[in-house]
């Protein structure tokens, strides 16, 4: 008798295991969720230092001009940390990149939901996905060997600078922004096509007039999603910007971009330094903008809820 | 206008479009096939590369790449598989949740030279593990994560609730269903979105330059021992990877038949990417095929 009570009083074997595989894999999750709160923690200590213990105005960082953080300007006693000139960098060529690709992108993914289910399926879907599997050094291969020469032959100049960077990342985020675009397509409800045409509208004015307004906040998001992965690419860029920490005047001449000074940079200058500090500073610009990123698409994913 | 002359243009830009689009690719394809694969030899695949002077290959990078795939997939698949049984099986609607996909959300949309960065700063300062093929390793854990994570809940979501009462109409405990019923029925989608990670991985070099290196020193193949720093194992030397040799022959200029090898190199990095993209739905319909009655 009181064997029986023990054994129903008691949790069972498979209860147990239950309990250890639900720890095991919170665990896991929690780890991930460790790994990215520690991501903001480390790189965020170190990039605030420049202006704790470095002793820099957050004003002279974000808007000063000259960047040359080895030299020390003789009237403020302070290296040249201006990080102006690579803001503005990334985001011309974040931009640009997007501003070029959309049409693009939204032309694609109408023939593949809309114009040739069939072909687009067939033919444009894989296109998408090999695009986006090319390795980002592939494409920074090819803007050194392609687009830099022809941009040099076209417009004169050493053919590196903020243009290069713009068409090279323009294929790089053109199969992002198309794929989301065409999630968002495919999920406009069938019945709001055969209304409009019903009532007697072209395939264009369906498209233009009701199939794209109704999809408009998915598009936005694939737009962003786009950006911020322009925002954070690293080589392809630095391969064809020609990495000049100058004030981008026109659109060829060398520049450079925040991911650029940071892979150029981190290895020769030393940890702790004022140098390898306004570095992390830039790291920390880059993390902040991803979050921005964040916080744009889920305030167009609320706004398009509301509708 | 009219608007059936307009809806002929619109028809025509989209059209256009969309071809240029694949000519883009198409383009693209062909000029690094090429140009990349007349390089390609025997010799040209295993033998180590050399900095000043022409001839050289690219083997050490090469075994690096692969190395350094499965060791990021051998520590990223079991944390992403128990991060995704959670979410996907476990977990309510509840405020940690929401703190947890955003979180994850996040760590995707991070730049990956960040994540380059933050494991440069830990693994190889901190903790000095050096240029290693461990703080490599780990870096591309961290990059691979959220995306295998998201993977495998889908696939997990994918499969009808129907399994899960059956299990418990059974008297299985939720673990016992997930074990035996959820994950192999899942396995086929699984495998196809590990294999499709596998090759974003295998072209990343952000994440690498600071973390596992831009050296790749000799290896003795005689010697198998993970514990003797020459031997290919050894997961504490410093290993350039092949995306991350063609990104830094380019930018040092230095090595006289640059165009030639990084051409080559170019063309063995997307050969293996593609073939990791084109296999990867293939191997799961098969695997579907064997493991289920259909």
């Amino acid at each position: 008798m009181d064997n029986i009570t023990q054994k129903l009083m008691q949790k069972s074997e498979s209860t147990k295991k239950d309990s250890l595989g639900k720890m095991i894999s919170l665990a896991a999750l929690i780890l991930i969720v460790i790994v990215v709160v520690s991501i903001f923690a480390f790189v965020m200590s170190r990039g605030l230092s420049t202006f704790i213990t470095g002793g820099v105005h957050v004003k002279d960082f974000l808007f000063g001009s000259t960047w040359n953080p080895s030299v020390v300007n003789p009237q403020t006693k302070q290296p040249y940390i201006g990080a102006l000139p690579m803001i503005i960098g990334s985001f011309l060529v974040t931009f640009l990149a997007a501003i070029i690709a959309t049409p693009f992108a939204i032309g694609t993914s109408l023939f593949m939901t809309e114009i040739a289910q069939k072909r687009g399926a067939k033919i444009m879907q894989p296109v998408i996905e090999l695009l986006v599997g090319i390795p980002s050094v592939v494409y920074g291969f090819i803007g050194l060997t392609v687009v830099v020469p022809s941009i040099r032959h076209i417009f004169g100049g050493s053919g590196f600078g903020i243009l290069s960077g713009t068409i090279v990342l323009f294929v790089m985020i053109l199969p992002t922004i198309t794929s989301m675009t065409v999630d968002t397509l495919k999920s406009v409800p069938r019945h709001y096509r055969e209304s409009a045409l019903a009532i007697g509208a072209t395939r264009w004015q369906m498209i233009y007039k009701v199939v794209l307004r109704a999809a408009t906040p998915g598009i936005l998001t694939a737009i962003v999603f786009g950006m911020a992965r322009a925002f954070g690419e690293a080589l392809a860029v630095q391969m064809v910007i020609g990495n000049a920490a100058l004030m981008p005047h026109n659109l060829i001449s060398p520049a450079s971009t925040l991911t650029s000074v940071l892979t150029m940079g981190i290895g020769n200058t030393v940890m702790g330094s004022l140098q390898n500090d306004v570095l992390w500073t830039l790291a920390m610009i880059l993390l902040l903008m991803s979050l921005v990123f964040n916080l744009i698409v889920r305030a167009i994913g609320r706004k398009g809820e509301m509708k | 206008m009219n608007a059936k002359t307009a809806d002929k243009i619109a028809t025509g830009v989209i059209y256009a479009i969309s071809a240029i689009v694949a000519l883009i690719l198409i383009a693209m394809l062909a000029f690094i096939l090429v140009r990349g694969v007349p390089h390609l030899s025997w010799h040209f695949l295993t033998s180590p590369a050399k900095a000043f002077e022409a001839g050289g290959g690219i083997g050490i990078q090469l075994f690096n790449s692969f190395y350094l795939l499965i060791l990021a997939m051998v520590i990223s698949f079991p944390i992403a598989l128990g991060a995704a049984i959670y979410l996907n099986e476990y977990a309510k609607k509840s405020k940690f949740t929401t703190v947890v996909r955003t979180a994850i959300e996040i760590l995707s949309s991070l730049p990956s030279v960040v994540v380059g960065l933050f494991g440069f700063l830990i693994f190889v300062v901190q903790f000095h593990f050096g240029f290693s093929i461990l703080s490599g390793a780990i870096a591309l854990t961290f990059f691979n994560l959220p995306l295998l994570t998201r993977s495998i809940e889908t696939s997990l979501a994918q499969i009808p609730n129907l399994q899960r009462e059956a299990g418990s109409a059974l008297g299985l405990s939720r673990w016992e269903t997930v074990i035996h019923v959820i994950l192999p029925a899942a396995v086929p989608s699984i495998v196809t979105g590990v294999v499709l990670s596998a090759g974003r991985v295998f072209g990343e070099a952000a994440a690498l330059i600071y973390t596992a290196g831009q050296s790749a020193p000799a290896l003795n193949f005689a010697d198998w021992n993970p514990f003797n720093i020459a031997s290919p194992l050894s997961p504490m030397r410093p290993a350039e990877t092949l995306a991350v040799h063609i990104w830094k022959i380019n930018s040092e200029g230095i090595m006289p038949d640059l165009d030639a090898v990084s051409a080559g190199a170019s063309a063995v990095l997307i050969i293996v990417v593609l073939l990791f993209n084109l296999s990867a739905r293939k191997i799961g319909a098969q695997l579907y095929k064997k493991l289920t009655s259909a």
